[in-house]
């Protein structure tokens, strides 16, 4: 299989989508050359400006428009450019296309992609750091996905592109350049399909996009103590593949929740009580959870470490567990 | 001045009638202050280049090279108690306002002593000490809270004034027209300064501002709207000291569109692909400290050597704020935990 990184996998997803649907377009703040991330590198050359859409700095606009574009027969793919931003454009995602469809009673589809590049890293500051998929798993009317490999990025961008609803992909900014193989043939990757990304017999360890990584780092820690750890990665949020999740609780008997954000009401908490609900004769202990603390980003970088959820925390939540 | 409800007049004729009135005219010991200011801020934003380029800065830096005629000019219109809100690219428009190089620099180096103890950085950072109300890492955001400051300022009787800088690009975002209109309605003491280097990153300002004037924007709102040379330091002070006067007055807000150039990358590290050389070229022989500096030189208020002596108190100035940040200590970790809130006895 092909090795690439995770922006170029995305980068594929949309040249493929573009080449097979005419309706589909890109939209966002300096797109056309490729920023913030490369992702949307060489669009404009193949598929030119007026599907590859430079946008004011505009937000509501480039998310409203987006919303009247695909009312009305068009594909569009929005590029958030940090997902921070999206706080300026968070009616029109929250109130506007969230509702549109169950409001008019049905009538209207609104087959439109958020990329939501997002994440804590590198010093970025409280303004360009944030884990915000809670806000939009908590949104009735939103689907929302978290690659954590190349390969599901560009199989979930794919499936998010021909999704009917409109989709949010929360693409991490510190995996864009992280390397794996992605299929030579076109492969897309459903909606509400986890993926267990090691398997193991002791406790599961839920994770998405960034923490999939930390997770696994953690599994290879806690064999060497010799707990095996089963590392699952939803993939998706908003739909979730609550049968993985169940079928690995019944094995493992001990859950590890890690993700990035904060502690409070966020996705973690939501899953721990998925878990909880589903498979409470399962669980032989508590369900931990591994998130940040419950404040906003610190730019230095002692204490940007300190608020960035990790490995480290995981294997010590694990370990309690078995004791 | 422009009556309530009265049509704005053309940008140009009022730049014109303002710069010939000049009744703000800053005397010579100002001209030299906004010279050597404008100095200072290009040396800090040289300096915190070749630093953020050795690895001593953390995060990614947007810096004003090019741009100093408009920081000064705003800076030097303003009163120590006035307020100012910034941009991502506000290192400058701090030390225009008086802020200490020191807290400047230890802040963006991630430092402890830094004036928002490393939790902000480069484009989040606020000084209070000088009525800098914060650097902003969202696009024209600072433009909405403008009006709640020109609201603070009426209400509690005092005669301050809040001026906002926001880009070019930054001005096609909704909060730039609701806070004009805010302000407009409510008669608030505010200035809004756009600080216009015709890019938005990577974006010309021709391909994404319609109507291209953003100081005819003003017109909509029944404001004074004029457009004014950003490198010409004394061009940006005579149309920030009018708006001023007026905000000061009770008149009400004004908007200037300070045309300048960005000499160097949207923020470092940004290879410039999409424009010209001779973009910057151009721009650099608009130099405003050059500009400045002879005008001085044709008044007979600076000469070699006086200029060598401010240069020189200036560089010292600059290496003291490096030497006072490299010998700062970090953070320690757990202060991530601290200032989320005034009040927070719960163990939660
Ligand atoms: C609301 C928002 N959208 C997008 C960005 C990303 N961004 C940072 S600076 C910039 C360009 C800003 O252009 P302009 O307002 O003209 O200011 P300049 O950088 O030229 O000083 C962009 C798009 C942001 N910080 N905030
Ligand atoms: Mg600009």
């Amino acid at each position: 299989m092909p090795v690439m990184d995770f922006g170029d996998a995305l980068n594929l997803a949309l040249k493929e989508e573009m080449r097979r649907d005419g309706r589909v377009y890109c939209i966002g703040e300096d797109i056309v050359l490729g920023l913030p991330f490369g992702v949307t590198k060489g669009l404009a050359e193949e598929f030119g400006l007026a599907r590859v859409r430079n946008a004011p700095i505009s937000e509501a606009a480039i998310v409203g428009s987006s919303l009247g574009a695909a009312m009305t027969g068009l594909v569009p793919v929005v590029d958030m450019h940090f997902a921070d931003f999206v706080t300026c454009a968070m009616d029109e995602v929250v109130n506007q296309i969230a509702k549109s469809r169950y409001m008019f009673g049905g009538q209207i589809a609104c087959p439109l992609t958020l990329r939501m590049p997002y994440g804590i890293g590198k010093s970025a500051g409280g303004h360009h750091s944030n884990s915000v998929e809670a806000w939009f798993v908590n949104t009735p009317g939103l689907k929302v996905c978290m690659p954590s490999t190349p390969a599901d990025a560009r199989g979930l961008l794919k499936t998010a592109i021909r999704d009917p609803d409109p989709v949010l992909i929360f693409e991490h900014r510190a995996l864009y350049r992280v390397q794996g193989e992605v299929p030579a043939e076109e492969t897309l990757v459903p909606l509400g399909a986890a993926d267990v990304k090691r398997a193991g017999t002791d406790v599961t360890v839920i994770a998405t996009a960034r923490m999939v990584g930390e997770a696994l780092l953690a599994a290879e820690m806690l064999a060497e103590e010799g707990i095996s750890a089963e590392v699952v990665d939803p993939r998706s949020l908003v739909p979730l593949d609550r049968a993985t999740l169940a079928a690995s609780v019944a094995k493992t008997h001990r859950v590890v929740i890690a993700e990035e954000g904060p502690m409070r009401a966020s996705v973690g908490a939501w899953l721990a009580w998925v878990v909880m609900e589903q498979s409470f004769d399962e669980l032989d202990a508590p369900i931990a959870r591994v998130a940040a603390p419950d404040v906003p980003i610190p730019f230095s970088p002692p204490m940007e470490a300190f608020v960035t959820a990790h490995a480290g925390q995981i294997v010590a939540a694990a370990r309690e567990l078995m004791k | 001045m422009v009556e309530e409800g009265a049509p704005t007049p053309a940008p140009d004729a009022s730049h014109a009638r303002i710069a010939r009135a000049m009744t703000h005219a800053p005397g010579p010991d100002q001209l030299l202050q906004m010279y050597a200011a404008m100095l200072r801020v290009r040396r800090f934003e040289e300096r915190a280049r070749e630093l953020y380029h050795a690895g001593r800065i953390p995060g990614f830096i947007h810096l004003s090279v090019g741009q100093e005629g408009v920081a000064v000019g705003v800076g030097a219109a303003l009163r120590r108690d006035d307020y100012l809100l910034s941009t991502h690219r506000g290192h400058g428009h701090l030390i225009a306002k008086g802020g200490s190089l020191r807290a400047l620099m230890a802040e963006i180096f991630g430092k402890a002593t830094g004036c928002c103890k490393g939790k902000g950085g480069s484009m989040h950072i606020a000084d209070a000490s000088v009525g800098y109300l914060g650097a902003n890492g969202v696009l024209a955001s600072g433009c909405v809270l403008a009006p709640g400051v020109g609201l603070s300022i009426q209400m509690r009787g005092t005669d301050q004034v809040v001026a906002v800088l926001f880009g070019d690009g930054a001005a096609n975002r909704g909060p730039f027209h609701e806070g004009v209109n805010l302000s407009a309605l409510w008669r608030a003491p505010v200035v809004f300064v756009c600080e216009n280097n015709s890019w938005a990153s990577t974006t010309a300002h021709e391909l994404s501002t319609a109507g291209g004037s953003i100081a005819a924007r003003a017109a909509g709102y029944g404001i004074p709207g004029v457009a004014v040379d950003g490198n010409d330091a004394l061009a940006v002070h005579a149309a920030v000291a009018e708006a001023v006067r007026r905000a000061r007055g009770g008149d009400g807000p004004s908007l200037i569109e300070a045309k300048t150039v960005r000499w160097l990358g949207h923020h470092e590290g940004d290879p410039q692909a999409y424009r010209p050389k001779s973009e910057v070229e151009e721009g650099r022989r608009q130099d405003p400290i050059a500009r400045l500096r002879a005008h001085l030189e044709g008044a007979a208020l600076l000469d070699a050597a006086h200029a060598a002596r401010v240069a020189q108190a200036i560089e010292a100035d600059v290496e003291d704020a490096i030497a006072f940040a490299e010998s700062s200590p970090l953070p320690e970790p757990h202060h991530a935990l601290d200032d989320l809130f005034v009040h927070w006895p719960w163990k939660d």
